[in-house]
């Protein structure tokens, strides 16, 4: 088999879950494109395995770890998304703004007005 | 002869595994790009569940049998369906939501459409005369992947073990509800003890036992 194949496949799996990443606004919608791009980094890991025949297998090895580790996040991930949904109320990761810098330098009060409930709901959630 | 020399193929031929490989790639391909752009939620995990078989079947016919079983059992198993806990416990609607993309999509799709096209030129212009041999006895088997692991991959997998534990018990701590330290009983689940009537012995057995384990 062509080498290009595996290869070019993984490119573009990588390049949908960047997208997917940039693009999405649910935090879990999110998450689900970093397993996309984990796997297209895993089926290049695997093609190149063979590819090159190694002795050590250092390939799969490395595949097998990342599915692990991809648990892993993927399980904490939820705990940390289900954390801020809990105290928020929504997941959305463009509504979570709250180390953003505003133009007037973060200690001023922000354009709306409404910066003192805010601040309020800020110190509930955090507390 | 022509029998040995069947054996040591799979049942496709060399052909057979390219077209194979390519139209399981696109099925792959067009379930990802689905699992990205579809506006309810729900289906883009049950979207993310085709993409990931593709890919388990493309490590069989890349002849990496135990990693393609290690992917349904833990991918198609277990993480699509933590995510679709995720989902339910986050109420997302069950309809189509119009928010799901953000504002900045097409900047992202512009970023996204340039690294596929600059990785795509790099990678067919680095490895057009290269040919994988998939003859010759399995790579991926099982038998080799254990000898591999548990011979010169040991130290590595122990510290991955370890490390998912700490995952573990990350999740917990993290999705436990605030204020609830070992051995200080929070208040919602002492007030029904409170309140006095036939719970009140229970629920201060309940606190004595959760006492003394602590």
């Amino acid at each position: 088999m062509h080498l290009a194949y595996p290869a070019v496949l993984a490119v573009l799996l990588f390049s949908i879950g960047l997208y997917g990443v940039l693009a999405r606004r649910n935090a879990i919608l999110v998450l689900m494109s970093v397993e996309l791009m984990l796997n297209a980094v895993n089926l290049n890991l695997v093609a190149f395995d063979v590819w090159l025949r190694d002795t050590l297998h250092a390939g799969q090895a490395l595949t097998l770890f990342i599915i692990a580790i991809a648990a892993a996040e993927i399980g904490i991930g939820l705990a940390i998304v289900l954390m801020v949904y809990r105290n928020r109320g929504s997941s959305d990761v463009d509504r979570l703004r709250d180390t953003a810098e505003t133009a007037h330098g973060p200690d001023a009060p922000g354009p709306h007005g409404g910066t003192s409930t805010d601040r309020e709901e800020k110190a509930e959630a955090t507390a | 002869m022509t029998f040995a020399a069947a054996a040591t193929h799979g049942f496709l031929s060399p052909a057979g595994v390219e077209i194979a490989f390519l139209l399981v790639g696109v099925v792959t391909l067009g379930a990802a790009v689905i699992t990205v752009t579809t506006r309810q939620l729900v289906h883009a995990a049950l979207w993310l569940v085709v993409a990931l078989g593709g890919l388990a079947v493309e490590y069989l016919l890349l002849t990496a049998e135990f990693i393609a079983w290690v992917q349904v059992l833990i991918y198609v198993g277990s993480v699509v369906v933590l995510l679709l806990f995720g989902l339910m416990l986050t109420k997302a609607p069950i309809g189509r939501s119009p928010d799901a993309d953000s504002g900045n999509r097409w900047v992202a799709l512009a970023v996204a459409a340039v690294a596929a096209a600059s990785l795509v030129w790099v990678v067919v212009d680095a490895f057009r005369t290269t040919w994988i041999d998939l003859d010759g006895p399995a790579q991926g088997s099982t038998k080799v992947s254990g000898e591999i692991l548990f011979r010169h991959w040991v130290l590595p997998f122990e510290a991955l073990s370890v490390l998912l534990l700490a995952a573990l018990i990350g999740a917990i701590v993290l999705s436990r509800r605030d204020g609830e330290e070992p051995g200080k009983v929070p208040a919602s689940r002492t007030a029904p003890a409170a309140r006095g009537g036939k719970d009140s012995s229970s629920g201060r057995a309940d606190r004595s036992a959760r006492e003394g384990n602590s």
